[in-house]
């Protein structure tokens, strides 16, 4: 057995299949078919939570994805935990764990309840209101109490163990919902021939249809015929039916997110499947067949655990066999409730009441429940309910026409129900941009023109009778069908008979009550705790716009997004203000229409997958030497090589003295590098770059500055000229995409008509840097083809010829200041050439270094890197390269920009060196300059260290720095503010070492 | 995921391509002539319409190549797609298409 409160016989539920699971460390038993909710209801728990800010008792609210109350944490460990699960949603297995959440210690007793009777300290805008002062106060104090003492579950503290998985999809027509509309739409659009998909949030299809124990469709039981249309529609090879998979947002040209649980059901998930499959799915046509959601009523201490929505408690007695309660009082404003009463008087509940809102509720549904023998009250409201954990008594009365309550009396039941009407599910339609319109009589927003390929079908677009709602889902779906190119379906119809018609009816806002409206909470957002007397505040207080009510109230802002409060919340707005619900707007609807995983969304891409990583051919040859890497862009370069018992700064000092005084072998793989190709060739490149082209002559190189249009540096880099036509061009590491992205722009849509080819060759080529003074004596006995000489290999010259018997363009180029060459080589001989030149090296006592040393020989020359120096702010006359701009040239990108009156001023950022009084103290990057350390804060800038190091070989560290009118101050002192102290800097030329450049030109 | 017809390849996702910016911003022949007003509307000015607007976008993980689409930015609705070079077309009645609901629109890209 079950559980007390388990009905004997009916119900989806297989009574063959027992199982045991835990709820806040009880055992229950519970059957297959059963969800958290319902397996908890027939053992008699309703008490589900406490809420979010007062802590108050919640119990199960609802029977779907709307629930806002009974939310739990499930899962066996913490690297399997999920929090906020909707028990509704989770369906039973074996070994469930859950755990109730926002208590302690217990959900029976619970300390937090005092904010309960704190209340009137927790108004509407209270985070606002309370705790402006003192700032600092709110990161220190007021934030992490009050994260501690209002929330929700609790994030996992393990990494997700589960796998997640992508998938896209194409199809002719995509159904959202398998209810009566949505099978019938399916099957309409299949016969089509289309390709048709159809979605549905719940383990079985059939939707509404679950719980619909007396209409019978074709003759046969809604069950049967549920059974029917999914068999129909699974025997043919162009539908995919996907269940357990919620169709969460909808984006623009009719892409449909769809989130697929694949193993939340599982007792021992197998280990092929992932937890969850991330649907995108490009339709052509959509049909929306996503329902409608139950309205609560808006009445003092609605959320009391054992207020329920009617016909979710229809759907705890039809689907899941199981009675909710002994004794129910109804509140409603809706026939529906009366379906729900006479279902669960069948099931053996006993009605209490019916309190109708209306003044004449009339019709056959009314008449059967009278004809039952269940006392009818129209005209009567529940004005407040009493017990601690669960409901013990409904307080009812008569209700004036001025709204005034009459004939209170005290009812005994263990149940409250209650229905507003019926919130067509107008979510995604929303979300795909189509206009809302709002319907009077249903007291709801409905579809109306929609903004992409998509039509609505039954109760999301207000449709309520059973018969009504199949055949529009047929029509939609052959309309679709249709649209997307199909036809020839059959026209059918379906005879709905045993269920009795009904007027939706509907209320929207708070019930009259009679009582003291300051005192009683009547709840609107059951999740975030907002009640009817704080929105009737913010409007008093001047929030007009409902976008602004919702966020000063915070309703309809938890993770169910209001399903069950936006529309009663528009309706207390709307009679505060006393003007028209159109007037008073909607808000925006967004995707996730229920939480969807971030697993889901990240998909494969987690760890290792996160992010590519670029790594040169010479990569293992650094790794083996136990060089420390760091990442630039992504690629991962060597920063130094240690050797035993060095620190990173022992071995730069160790890798710069060397590079100095012998040689050094350095990995520049990752330079970006663009062979640019064609007769117009070097028109390209003029027009490109700042600097001349057509007079380098081939053999040649030449350092190129790249300009942006608005004349800022963009990137730079050695370009030599193989050919007439043919530049070999490098950019700065990671900035090769960009380079390239920059010129094909020009050359496609300015210049169409230049003969030009542009490739990436970053990764064709493995680059060798080999530099210092002995440089040339370790290359010359491996190279063939080319004369090493300085006469005959100047500096900056490139030439074609092999190395170690491999193709080479040797580039006598320098990076350092020293006599140096960059051996570029086919990238798969990268790392036997490195080793080669390595072993040459050995008399020389060669050192590798890595990108730390790179950077301190640079800066020890006044060599900027474009990034460091500049700052996306900088035109070449900023950093020193007046030099490289072509004076003759009438035009290149960035030229008419670097000329404007305000690049010339003498004031502008310059870049200048640093040295500070102390040699050893090395300036931090970043660090702000001034003039007068001792003036007030905030203090007038001049400018900013841009880089700085300590130079081993000058025996003083060095910077550079961008500064207000730099150039003219060579000489005077200025001021690097540190906290308790200012560092007096004097300000010289941006070049330490060798400025002469004899080195260069060994 | 947007859909994007390039001219070359096809309709294809969006995660395929890379925006552009606005379209029909031609660099001016002689910069030189322009004064600094002109040239900061050249660089800078832009007509952010609320509706449709012919923007570049390039197929940079497909044929590499820069085109133009008239993309309404309301709707997200693409109307039109077309090669470099070739004339911006009737702004007015593509928005007449559009005006027409999305399955109107829709047919229009179709036939482009
Ligand atoms: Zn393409």
């Amino acid at each position: 057995m079950s559980g007390a409160y388990r009905l004997p016989s009916g119900g989806r539920i297989n009574r063959q299949k027992p199982i045991s699971f835990t709820f806040d460390g009880k055992k229950y038993q519970g059957f297959e078919g059963d969800t958290l909710a319902s397996a908890l209801i027939a053992n008699g728990v309703l008490l589900a939570g406490r809420s979010f800010k007062y802590h108050r008792p919640r119990g199960i609210l609802s029977a779907g994805a709307d629930e806002p109350n009974a939310l739990v944490g499930v899962g066996r460990d913490q690297a399997h935990y999920t929090p906020n699960v909707r028990m509704t949603m989770q369906e039973l297995y074996d070994g469930l764990v859950a755990e109730s959440q926002n208590r302690w210690p217990s959900l029976m007793f619970d300390v937090g309840a005092i904010n309960d009777m704190l209340s009137p300290f927790f108004p509407a805008g209270f985070y606002y209101k309370t705790f402006m002062w003192p700032r600092k106060a709110w990161d220190a104090f007021y934030e992490p109490k009050i994260r501690s003492m209002a929330g929700l579950g609790k994030a996992p503290t393990e990494a997700d163990a589960d796998r997640y998985s992508q998938r896209y999809a194409h199809c002719d027509v995509l159904v959202i919902g398998g209810g009566p509309a949505g099978l019938a739409a399916a099957l309409a659009a299949a016969e089509s021939g289309a390709r048709v998909m159809l979605a549905d949030d719940q383990p079985e299809f059939g939707g509404s249809l679950l719980a619909e124990t007396e209409a019978t469709i074709d003759g046969k039981s809604a069950i049967d015929w549920v059974a029917e249309m999914v068999a129909a529609l699974k025997a043919r090879a162009n539908v995919t039916l996907l269940s357990r998979t919620q169709a969460f947002g909808y984006y623009p040209h009719n892409s449909i997110g769809l989130s697929e649980r694949l193993t939340d059901h599982l007792a021992n998930p197998p280990a092929h499947l992932p937890r969850e499959r991330f649907w995108t799915v490009h339709a052509g046509e959509v049909v929306i067949a996503a329902g409608s959601l139950e309205r609560p009523m808006v009445f003092p201490e609605n959320d009391r655990p054992g207020v329920m929505l009617a016909d979710s408690a229809r759907i705890y007695v039809n689907r899941y066999g199981v009675k909710p309660g002994k004794r129910a009082v109804v509140f409603t404003a809706h026939d529906g409730a009366y379906r729900a009463a006479l279902d669960l008087k069948k099931a053996g509940i006993e009605i209490a009441a019916i309190a109708d809102l209306r003044h004449h509720p009339e019709g056959p549904l009314v008449e059967a429940a009278k004809a039952a023998g269940i006392d009818v009250l129209p005209g009567t409201s529940v004005t407040g309910t009493a017990g601690r954990l669960r409901v013990k008594s409904a307080t009812l009365a008569r209700i004036g026409a001025d709204g005034s309550a009459m004939d209170e009396r005290q009812v005994e039941c263990d149940l409250v129900l209650m229905s507003g009407g019926i919130t067509p599910s107008v979510h995604l339609f929303s979300q795909s941009k189509g206009k809302l319109r709002f319907d009077e009589h249903l007291k709801a927003y409905v579809p109306g023109r929609p903004a992409e390929r998509e039509r609505s079908a039954g109760a999301c677009r207000g449709l309520y009778a059973l018969s009504a709602v199949i055949a529009d889902g047929f029509a939609q779906g052959e309309g679709a069908a249709k649209s997307a190119g199909f036809g020839g379906v059959t026209a059918r119809t379906f005879a709905v008979a045993g269920t009795l018609e009904s007027d939706p009816g509907s209320f929207l806002g708070a019930a009259p009550h009679g009582r003291d409206a300051s005192r009683v909470k009547a709840f609107v957002d059951f999740q975030n705790d907002v009640t009817a007397k704080d929105i009737r505040l913010a409007t008093r207080e001047g929030f007009r716009s409902i976008e602004h009510v919702k966020r000063y109230t915070t309703t309809g802002m938890a993770t169910d997004q209001g399903k069950t409060s936006n529309m009663n919340a528009l309706g207390i707005v709307s009679e505060a203000l006393e003007r028209d619900i159109p007037e008073i707007g909607l808000t925006t609807f967004r995707p996730p229409y229920t939480p969807v995983s971030f697993g889901a969304f990240a998909g494969a891409s987690r760890g290792d997958l996160f992010d590519p990583v670029r790594t040169t051919p010479i990569h293992g040859w650094a790794a083996e030497q136990g060089a420390a890497f760091e990442d630039v862009g992504i690629w991962k370069r060597a920063h130094y090589f240690p050797k035993a018992g060095e620190d990173m700064h022992a071995a730069v000092e160790r890798e710069c003295k060397a590079v100095r005084d012998s040689v050094g072998i350095f990995d520049a793989s990752t330079l970006g590098k663009i062979e640019v190709v064609g007769k117009d060739a070097a028109t390209f490149m003029n027009r490109i770059y700042t600097n001349a082209w057509t007079k380098l002559e081939p053999g040649r190189l030449r350092y190129g500055v790249m300009l942006r249009e608005d004349g800022f540096v963009m990137d730079d880099g050695v370009v030599g000229r193989m050919a007439d036509d043919r530049f070999h061009v490098t950019t700065t590491t990671g900035g090769a995409p960009r380079v390239l992205a920059h010129m094909e722009d020009y050359l496609q849509t300015e210049w169409a008509d230049l003969e030009v080819w542009l490739t990436s060759t970053t990764e064709e080529w493995a680059v060798i840097a080999v530099q210092g003074p002995n440089a040339r004596k370790v290359i010359e006995p491996l190279v063939e083809g080319i004369d090493l000489s300085p006469e005959a290999m100047p500096h900056m010259s490139v030439a074609v010829g092999k190395i170690c018997g491999v193709p080479t363009r040797l580039f006598r180029v320098s990076f350092t200041g020293e006599l140096g060459f960059e051996i570029n080589v086919p990238a798969d001989y990268g790392r036997a050439v490195w080793e080669a030149v390595f072993a040459a090296g050995k008399a020389y006592d060669i050192t590798p270094y890595g990108t730390e040393t790179m950077h301190v020989l640079r800066a020890e020359k006044g060599y900027i890197i474009v990034g460091q120096e500049t700052d996306g702010t900088a035109v070449p006359d900023d950093v020193g390269l007046g030099w490289a701009v072509g004076k003759a040239k009438k035009d290149f990108v960035g030229k008419r920009s670097i000329v404007r009156d305000e690049f010339q001023k003498p004031d502008r950022k310059q870049m200048v060196g640093l040295l500070t009084d102390v040699p050893a103290e090395v300036l931090e990057e970043g660090a702000q300059i001034v003039a007068d350390p001792k003036q007030p804060a905030p203090m007038t800038v001049l400018g900013q260290v841009t880089s700085s190091y300590m130079s081993s070989v000058l025996g003083h560290s060095i910077a550079l720095a961008m500064v207000k009118g730099g150039r003219a101050r060579l000489g005077e002192t200025l001021y690097v503010p540190m906290p308790g102290r200012a560092i007096p800097v004097k300000v010289v030329e941006p070049i330490f070492f060798d400025k002469e450049g004899v080195r260069l030109n060994g | 995921m947007l859909v994007i017809p390039c001219p070359y390849c096809g309709p294809r996702p969006e995660l395929e391509f890379r925006y552009g910016g606005e379209a029909h911003i031609a660099r001016p022949e002689d910069p030189s002539t322009l004064d600094d007003e002109a040239w900061g509307a050249f660089l800078y000015l832009r007509s952010n319409p609320k509706g449709l607007h012919a923007e570049r976008w390039r197929h940079i993980h497909g044929c590499a190549r820069y085109f133009n689409v008239v993309r309404d930015t309301i709707s997200d609705t693409i109307l039109a797609s077309y090669k470099v070079g070739e004339a911006k077309p009737d702004m007015d009645a593509l928005a007449r298409i559009l005006a027409g609901g999305p399955r109107a629109a829709a047919g229009e890209e179709k036939s482009k």
